[in-house]
């Protein structure tokens, strides 16, 4: 369980969250709802240790993770998905995942697991990660996560700019994923597809987590997404 | 001599240079290819290796072979982990600001030169070559040791590109240099890698002055020239561009030596700075360069 505890986080000057709590339970699917810029990414940013805390602290099953150095932190199973995929463009597909396996040490089970996951990556191992579509660049970084073999996945946007048969592709991923007992932080811009897809939805607004609902509740009573998002 | 053989030996003179830059330059390249730091203390390391490599020759006694390949071990080591040091203990503290690390290398470079010339003196020694022997040639002779030199380079180079494109570390270099913060993301201690390759670029720097220092003399200000061409190189080569560096170093130190023997050094280097301005003009990302700058 990962249990983000009143973080205040920002960049030099500027703070962008203010006392946010979150809480991401195994095998649920925690959806942070919100408009560009109320601190979706510095969330998960801070969860990976990129940016320092000014307080609070993130817990994973009871161990502060924000206290250790920013490269332990993919070391405890906490994989990210950022936005704008953020590949090593110049490396190959094979190099990337190299990099995810190397985390942790996984070896040729983890690797062919992963690719058994997305067979299209296997049919461009030597490519160089910039020369692949849009939605191969999206498996890809997916993939390099996914060899951390995770227990707390961050996907940041991992369905932007992408066409529906990739969405598709993605989101049955994370379902599966789901159902492996993984942590998993969403954050998506459609609403109909968190509706569908989240256990529990999260409104970041300024900086600040507004309430956390039951996806449930929401989907019976729609009318908080009208008060928060204006949708 | 008529012009043919005078250009030979011109050719063999700018191939010596052409691959003690080599080295230097892809040193210096990759200090900035990876952490977008401009180093203008490279040439103190290069006159560290020197000056190093002169105390080792004159620690051991017999053939000057056995100091030479100390030297050549040894030389390199302590210029590596001087910068490495410099780089966890300045660099890092600086967050690696562009502007802030230019202004704490030029520091760096002073506290290196004066710390060399309060220690080993003004004087430029020589350092006696590991052998000697000369090769006939129809026209001149020529010494087996500059021979030595280019192919010394040579395996030098060939080892570095198979480092950064074979290797664990090369990758993990690699993804440093392309997105440090995802690099972190993905367990790789980004503090080490720069550590390292601080303080490989001035290991290879030194190792590039143990191999002319024979040939050169060690003196405290001899890392004025390797800084300014080495700048040279990785600006035409394009910035962070090892091949770039590679063939670029091979143009002017060809160039550098040919113009050198034939008119005059002086002419070499405003050359050679020339050159450099209208690759900022007309193409400035470099020959091989990608980013703009």
């Amino acid at each position: 369980m990962l249990d983000v505890r009143g973080i205040n986080v920002g960049y030099d000057q500027v703070q962008v969250l203010y006392d946010l709590s979150l809480t991401a339970r195994p095998g649920e699917i925690l959806c942070l709802l919100g408009r560009n810029g109320a601190g979706k990414t510095t969330t998960m940013k801070a969860i990976m240790g990129l940016l320092p805390l000014r307080s609070g602290s993130v817990l994973l099953d009871g161990e502060d993770i924000s206290a250790l150095p920013a490269y332990e932190v993919p070391r405890r199973r906490i994989a990210y998905v950022p936005q704008g995929r953020r590949l090593f463009s110049e490396l190959t597909v094979a190099e990337n995942i190299e990099i995810g396996l190397m985390v942790r040490d996984a070896g040729k089970a983890t690797r062919d697991r992963v690719l058994d996951i997305f067979p299209r990556l296997r049919e461009r191992l030597d490519q160089r990660a910039e020369t692949l579509s849009g939605g191969e660049q999206q498996m890809l970084a997916t993939a390099r996560a996914l060899c951390i073999e995770p227990q707390v996945l961050l996907l940041d946007e991992p369905t932007e700019g992408l066409q529906p048969s990739m969405i598709e592709q993605i989101r049955q991923v994370i379902v599966q994923m789901k159902s492996e007992n993984v942590a998993i932080i969403l954050v998506e811009q459609r609403v109909d597809a968190v509706l569908s897809i989240a256990d529990q939805v999260a409104f970041i607004e300024n900086g600040r987590n507004l309430e956390t609902l039951e996806a449930e509740a929401l989907r019976q009573d729609p009318s908080k997404l009208t008060r928060y998002l204006g949708v | 001599m008529d012009l043919g053989p005078y250009l030979l030996l011109a050719s063999l003179e700018g191939a010596v240079a052409a691959a003690v830059l080599a080295l230097t330059a892809v040193g210096l390249s990759l200090v900035f290819g990876v952490m977008r730091v401009v180093n203008v203390a490279h040439g103190e390391f290069f006159m560290l290796g020197a000056v190093l490599a002169w105390w080792f020759a004159s620690l051991v006694a017999g053939h000057p072979a056995f100091g030479f390949v100390l030297a050549l071990i040894c030389a390199p080591l302590i210029a590596a982990v001087i910068a490495a040091a410099a780089d966890y203990f300045v660099l890092k503290r600086l967050n690696y600001d562009p502007e802030a690390t230019i202004v704490a290398t030029i520091g760096l470079l002073y506290i290196i030169q004066q710390t060399v010339l309060m220690t080993y003196g003004p004087d430029a020694r020589p350092v006696e070559a590991p052998f000697n022997a000369r090769i006939y040639l129809p026209w001149f002779g020529y010494s087996t040791y500059k021979f030595f030199v280019i192919g010394a380079a040579i395996v030098l180079l060939i080892g570095v590109w198979i480092m950064l494109t074979k290797t664990r570390i090369g990758l993990v270099l690699r993804a440093s240099q392309l997105d440090s913060e995802m690099a972190l993301a993905f367990g790789i201690k980004v503090d080490q890698v720069y550590a390292m390759v601080f303080g490989l670029g001035a290991g290879l720097a030194a190792m590039a002055a143990v191999l002319v220092v024979p040939i050169q003399q060690a003196h405290y200000l001899m890392g004025g020239d390797p800084l300014l061409l080495s700048f040279i190189v990785v600006i035409i080569g394009g910035l962070g561009s090892i091949a770039g560096t590679v063939v670029a170093a091979i143009l002017i130190g060809m160039s550098d030596g040919i113009i050198s023997v034939f008119f005059s050094p002086t002419l070499a280097k405003i050359i050679a700075t020339l050159l450099v301005a209208f690759v900022l003009i007309f193409r400035p990302t470099g020959l091989f360069g990608k980013r703009s700058i």
